[in-house]
């Protein structure tokens, strides 16, 4: 491929890529954002299939606050953001999860209440703090400066852990997510379970915030595995997929937001975003195509074959 | 004597001097209207279990607001046209929208990200006073109801004062259409029309809320008043008022300790103030079922358990 692009513009890119490498915190940023972009994939893959994407952004939305506190109280916003989060997931624990319609109206409830308190909790945090506005703006939709050595250590033996953690409990967590019943039935502790993936979950959300920002999180954490879960049905390549998706909307939004005023989040969201509509619109047209031939769409369209079983 | 009747009077000479002061009246005057609107509106939100769809309507409010003041318009001409535009747009995705939170997801965290760009682009253009740029948005974000100037909160009471007519207009049938749409559907309730009116309803909510208290606090003040309310009563008539009612206890102990606190935001205050009566609600009726249940197997769970098997299918 660089081979049948003119000379020039490699070159330029080259050059751009090797001038951005040159800043030590753009190289910090890489790797956070290759870090983070990994767990986001691996723990937002299960949180889709778990539907739990609204305790995932609450999580989220917690380490703000946790970050803001810390500050506040002259720690480091690291801890703050993990401990906020962590937190804030053994309170949704707390809550019993139930499919039954008021119980379900109820958890909601819950979530919605901690999360704004939450919220307003971080404001009142930055309003002790003496309110420096540009940092407010950082912690709620992103930064990519200044991410120390320390951090990315840190962020790197979170992951491990959080990774560790998730491949022990994976197949296991994978029967109760999918059929929650028959897993009870198998002594599966589900209950054990839960608590622990939002604990994982909590855990991601503190990580992934420290790159798009508390209320952007999202962004990482459902758009890559939504974007993958469209493509295929398939538990193993949809996975794989979502690390791949997540990282190159990582890596892009870097390198994007690098030579750019705005803000980091704003990047990965448009750009997971964009992914994420394409993914549906493939499968959309993928579906009508098998469904209108439908002779044709068993030996041609493999998406079709596999929706099947 | 005096000394008596000056401790009995002090609250009230207090209240009044706070009262004295324009921006704390117009603070409550409006405050009180808005809050009345969102707990009725947050009730059925709630009932309907659309919380999640709450939180995306916050969220367009913010990138509403903002591109408003991106494009040198009226901030509340974007945060109305905004969430009254996503509002019907959810309308029309209807139950299927309320089911997939992914879908939901994936567009409002999208569309927050736009609203970082907005911001970004209104403090950069103002490069000179980046300062107000930036404290505007944060002020979209977190509320400045005591910021209101008094034709602010006019307006924002009339807005807030006709959702709250037009809901207590449309209530019961909406209510009914809420509890089960299929037997409303059957006996000639426009479930679907309903379904239009509320979420203009709840992004005018939205949008007249997000100046009292922020977008991204807003859904604290849908949510924690009737999540309290459903949990102490199950009648949905009475729930549905008792969250306008805590909602509008929230807004007034909220401004009064930000009043007597000044460096607690009033946002914060009022958040505060809801979640705490949504926990006290929460540990209250918590405590009662579990004493309820040790009641019942001291007593031994033979005579319970025929009423109980003989009212579940009364019941459901």
């Amino acid at each position: 491929m660089p081979t049948d692009t003119p000379g020039i513009p490699t070159d330029l890119l080259m050059a751009h890529l090797h001038h951005m490498f040159s800043f030590h915190f753009m190289v910090n940023a890489f790797r956070a954002g290759t870090i983070v972009a990994v767990v986001a994939g691996a723990v937002g893959w299960f949180m889709v299939l778990r539907r739990q994407s609204f305790a995932g952004h609450t999580l989220a939305v917690v380490s703000f606050p946790g970050a803001a506190g810390a500050i506040w109280l002259g720690l480091s916003a690291t801890l703050g953001y993990f401990l906020g989060s962590i937190l804030a997931a053994l309170v949704i624990a707390l809550v019993p999860r139930s499919s039954s319609g008021r119980a379900r109206s109820q958890e909601s409830a819950v979530i919605g209440t901690v999360q704004a308190f939450a919220l307003a909790s971080g404001v009142l945090f930055v309003s002790l703090y003496g309110g420096f506005l540009d940092s407010l703006t950082g912690l709620l939709f992103g930064t990519f400066l200044g991410i120390s050595d320390g951090q990315v250590v840190v962020l790197g033996v979170v992951a491990v852990v959080v990774l560790a953690a998730l491949a022990a409990m994976g197949r296991p967590l994978l029967f109760a997510t999918i059929d929650q019943d028959v897993a009870v039935a198998r002594r599966v502790p589900v209950r054990v379970l839960s608590v622990a993936f939002l604990v994982l979950l909590g855990c991601t959300a503190a990580e992934v915030s420290q790159i798009t920002g508390a209320l952007l999180v999202f962004a990482l954490l459902v758009m890559p595995a939504a974007a993958a879960q469209q493509i295929s049905p398939r538990p193993g390549i949809s996975f794989v997929l979502t690390l791949v998706l997540a990282l190159a909307i990582t890596w892009t939004s870097l390198a994007v937001a690098y030579s750019s005023v705005y803000p980091v989040g704003f990047y990965v969201s448009t750009i997971g975003f964009g992914v994420y509509v394409l993914a549906a619109a493939g499968r959309a047209l993928a579906d009508r195509v098998g469904s209108r031939s439908p002779r044709r769409s068993a030996p041609t369209a493999p998406t079709a074959l596999a929706v099947q079983p | 004597m005096t000394g008596t009747l000056g401790a009995i009077l002090y609250p009230w000479v207090g209240l009044s001097h706070m009262l004295g002061h324009p921006f704390l009246r117009s603070a409550f005057g409006a405050g009180t209207c808005i809050a009345l609107a969102s707990g009725l509106v947050g009730y059925l939100v709630v009932l309907r279990g659309q919380v999640f769809s709450g939180d995306a309507l916050s969220h367009v409010a913010f990138t509403g607001a903002l591109a408003a003041l991106a494009f040198g318009l009226d901030l509340r001409a974007g945060l109305y046209g905004a969430c009254i535009v996503f509002g019907i747009l959810m309308a029309a995705l209807g139950r299927r929208a309320s089911a997939d939170d992914t879908v939901i997801g994936s567009v409002f965290a999208w569309i927050l990200g736009l609203g970082a760009l907005f911001l970004s682009v209104f403090t950069t253009a103002q490069s000179g006073t980046g300062a107000v740029g930036s404290a505007s948005g944060i002020n979209v974000l977190f509320g400045s109801i005591l910021g209101l100037t008094t034709s602010e909160a006019w307006s924002d009471s009339i807005v807030a004062l006709v959702v709250v007519g037009a809901f207590v207009a449309i209530g019961r049938p909406l209510l009914f259409a809420s509890l089960d749409d299929a037997v409303a559907g059957a006996r000639g309730v426009p479930v679907r029309a309903l379904g239009y009116g509320f979420f203009v309803l709840l992004g005018i909510t939205a949008g007249v809320a997000t100046q009292a208290v922020g977008a991204l606090l807003l859904l604290g003040l849908l949510a924690a008043p009737a999540g309290a309310s459903q949990r102490l009563t199950a009648s949905p008539f009475v729930a549905m008022w008792l969250s306008a009612g805590f909602a509008v206890f929230s807004m007034w102990a909220g401004l009064t300790v930000a009043y007597l606190a000044p460096r607690i935001p009033p946002s914060f205050g009022i958040l505060a103030v809801a979640s705490g009566v949504y926990l006290l609600a929460f540990v209250a009726t918590a405590t009662a079922d579990r004493l309820r249940a040790r009641r019942s197997s001291s007593k031994g769970t033979a005579p319970l358990s025929p009423a109980v098997t003989g009212g579940a299918p009364g019941g459901s």
